[in-house]
């Protein structure tokens, strides 16, 4: 029961008619109440007032108040209502709608790979990481900053190399990357990770993969180390699992493929270590945990190691040559994130 | 006519367009001063002799300017490219400047001397790695931020990595190492119940067996009478146990 509010009535009065209404001193502005003066009309084909229209604040979002209560409840019954209906029919009962999610309503991406698509397979087995998967290579990493790493990127280093089985990390003094590349080659690393650091912070990561690979550039953000989480165990030395999710697309096979030539490849189960490169909308999760079985039903993870989203920004032929190298891929802000629902990866 | 006092007084008293003026110093902005400071002994306007050093491109050259060309500023300053070699160019600035006054001589050297330390800093600086300065658009990085936000919440990664790991386990890629593994459990009961299966099957084989050979033998056994169980026996009830009660 909804009255015009007035300045003296107290409004849980119940709805008189209209006519006594217009004798009643308002104060209030009521426009939108119809006056039918001559005959009591059913309440139901008044509409209620604009609350919006009432001056006085503290009145007002009482209204409003009531309002959102009763729309809620009103709410509430009508899903009691078709959950009874949907069990009274049991199997007739229409199925349940899927909410739409941006998952869903991804934009078809025709660079998604079909697992048995054999032009896929073709490429991937002579593309650049093969030689990690034919088990002819075995990952050796090594691990650099930018230029005078502050100490947030120099502790973000030391946990990436302890994540990192064979990893050795090597500061930057001042060299060309260009220059530190042949030196890796010599000294027979696969993968060369460069953090860079901006305000204190490590902020962008360069993934170049060795004997003439690709090179990804990532956009790192909210980083937290391994005495940042709370109760966090120690990392032991071995092996990790490789979890690689959501790498749909041609690009993302890619980078999947990079990642995880970065791990050796047979995992010691013995360790229950797991790293997780989750992609999620273009975003990049990564973690590291500890897992135990409680039975063939339940894990439990317990997170280790750092923990930081990637994005990636770009992806080259061949090593780093930024002036002419050949970028099969490059994020373009203003032309690609331009729609909610299209990811690349 | 060129008088420098009566130019002095006026600018330094008056308006000068190349006098910066701050709380300590007062500097000169003229691009051809030697010093950069404003006095009387370094403003170019207001001497008529007057001579710098100045940097193009890399290359230094040494200006100099005299009364007798005052009236002609068109020709004004007289242009000397100075030598690459640092005291080859120190002696082209003394012998230039022959009979100058000393401070302006001095002054000139210095300069000289400043200019070229800076050319060698920049020409280190740029075979040194450069850092690119790329702008961030401020609304850009907080949509992003808003969007990672957003994905983190929806993608529930530590349920996805459950998932994984639990699917790995039923795939078997672990092994034997987990003896919790429902499909190892499963198979071995399946393999105890053939095994057991295949057992009494044969039992009762042998027992068919045996019953056939009784049978075919069937001779008459002359059995001694049960004995009554000795008192000893009886008295020894303690050390019963279930399984003779059994027999």
């Amino acid at each position: 029961m909804t009255c015009p509010p007035t300045s003296w009535s107290i409004p849980n009065f119940p709805k008189m008619a209209t006519s006594k209404k217009k004798k009643m001193p308002v104060r209030e502005e009521t426009q939108d109440v119809e006056n039918d003066s001559a005959m009591a009309v059913p309440s139901s084909a008044i509409p209620p007032p604009n609350i919006s229209s009432i001056k006085n604040k503290m009145r007002r979002t009482q209204e409003f108040i009531k309002l959102k209560r009763q729309r809620r409840k009103e709410k509430k019954e009508l899903q009691k209502k078709k959950k009874r209906e949907a069990e009274a029919l049991g199997d007739e009962a229409p199925p349940k709608k899927v909410p739409r999610t941006i998952e869903n309503m991804r934009v078809f991406d025709e660079t998604m790979v079909d697992p048995q698509d054999e032009e896929v397979l073709h490429d991937e087995a002579h593309d650049e990481m093969a030689s990690y998967f034919t088990r002819d290579t075995r990952p050796k990493v090594l691990i650099t900053s930018s230029d005078r790493p502050r100490s947030t990127t120099t502790r973000f280093l030391k946990e990436l190399g302890q994540c990192i089985p064979n990893s050795e990390i090597y500061y930057r003094r001042g060299l060309d990357l260009k220059k530190v590349i042949p030196q890796a080659l010599s000294k027979e690393f696969t993968d060369i990770i460069v953090i860079n650091e901006d305000r204190r912070k490590p902020n962008g990561m360069l993934l170049c993969h060795l004997p003439d690979g690709p090179t990804a550039h990532f956009k790192i953000s909210n980083v937290k180390l391994h005495d940042e989480i709370k109760r966090a165990p120690k990392s032991t030395e071995h092996h990790p699992e490789v979890i690689l999710n959501n790498f749909n697309t041609r690009l993302g096979h890619t980078v999947g493929r990079m990642f995880a030539a970065l791990f050796p490849h047979d995992p010691q189960f013995s360790g229950r270590q797991a790293v997780t490169f989750h992609n999620q909308r273009d975003f990049i999760f990564f973690r590291h945990h500890r897992y135990l079985f409680k039975n063939n039903k339940r894990v439990g993870l317990n997170e280790l190691g750092p923990r930081f989203t990637l994005k990636l920004r770009s992806l080259q032929k061949g090593t780093f040559d930024s002036k002419f190298g050949e970028y099969e891929w490059v994020h373009k802000r203003h032309e690609m994130d331009t729609s909610r629902r299209k990811f690349f990866l | 006519m060129q008088h420098d006092d009566v130019i002095w007084s006026v600018i330094n008293k008056g308006f000068c367009s190349f006098k910066v003026k701050t709380k300590s110093q007062k500097f000169c902005r003229n691009e051809y001063s030697l010093t950069g400071l404003c006095n009387r002994g370094s403003c170019p306007l207001a001497n008529s002799q007057y001579a710098t050093v100045r940097e193009e491109k890399g290359v230094c050259f040494l200006y100099m300017k005299t009364i007798e060309r005052a009236a002609f500023p068109g020709r004004l300053w007289e242009k000397v490219k100075l030598s690459r070699n640092y005291e080859k160019a120190l002696q082209q600035i003394s012998e230039n400047l022959i009979y100058w006054p000393y401070f302006i001589r001095q002054k000139c050297k210095q300069r000289f001397t400043k200019i070229t330390q800076y050319l060698i800093r920049m020409r280190k600086l740029t075979l040194k790695q450069q850092k690119k300065l790329v702008p961030l658009s401020r609304k850009v990085e907080k949509r992003e931020r808003r969007k990672e936000q957003k994905a983190l919440v929806a993608a529930q990664v530590e349920n996805a990595i459950e998932k994984e790991l639990l699917e790995r386990l039923k795939q078997g890629t672990y092994g034997d190492i987990y003896n919790i593994s429902q499909t190892a459990f499963d198979k071995a009961l399946e393999e105890e119940e053939v095994s057991s299966e295949s057992e009494a099957e044969e039992e009762k084989e042998e027992e068919l067996e045996e019953e056939m050979e009784e049978e075919s033998e069937a001779e008459v056994e002359y059995v001694e009478d049960f004995e009554e169980s000795d008192i000893s026996d009886i008295e020894d009830g303690d050390k019963f146990s279930t399984t003779d009660l059994e027999r």
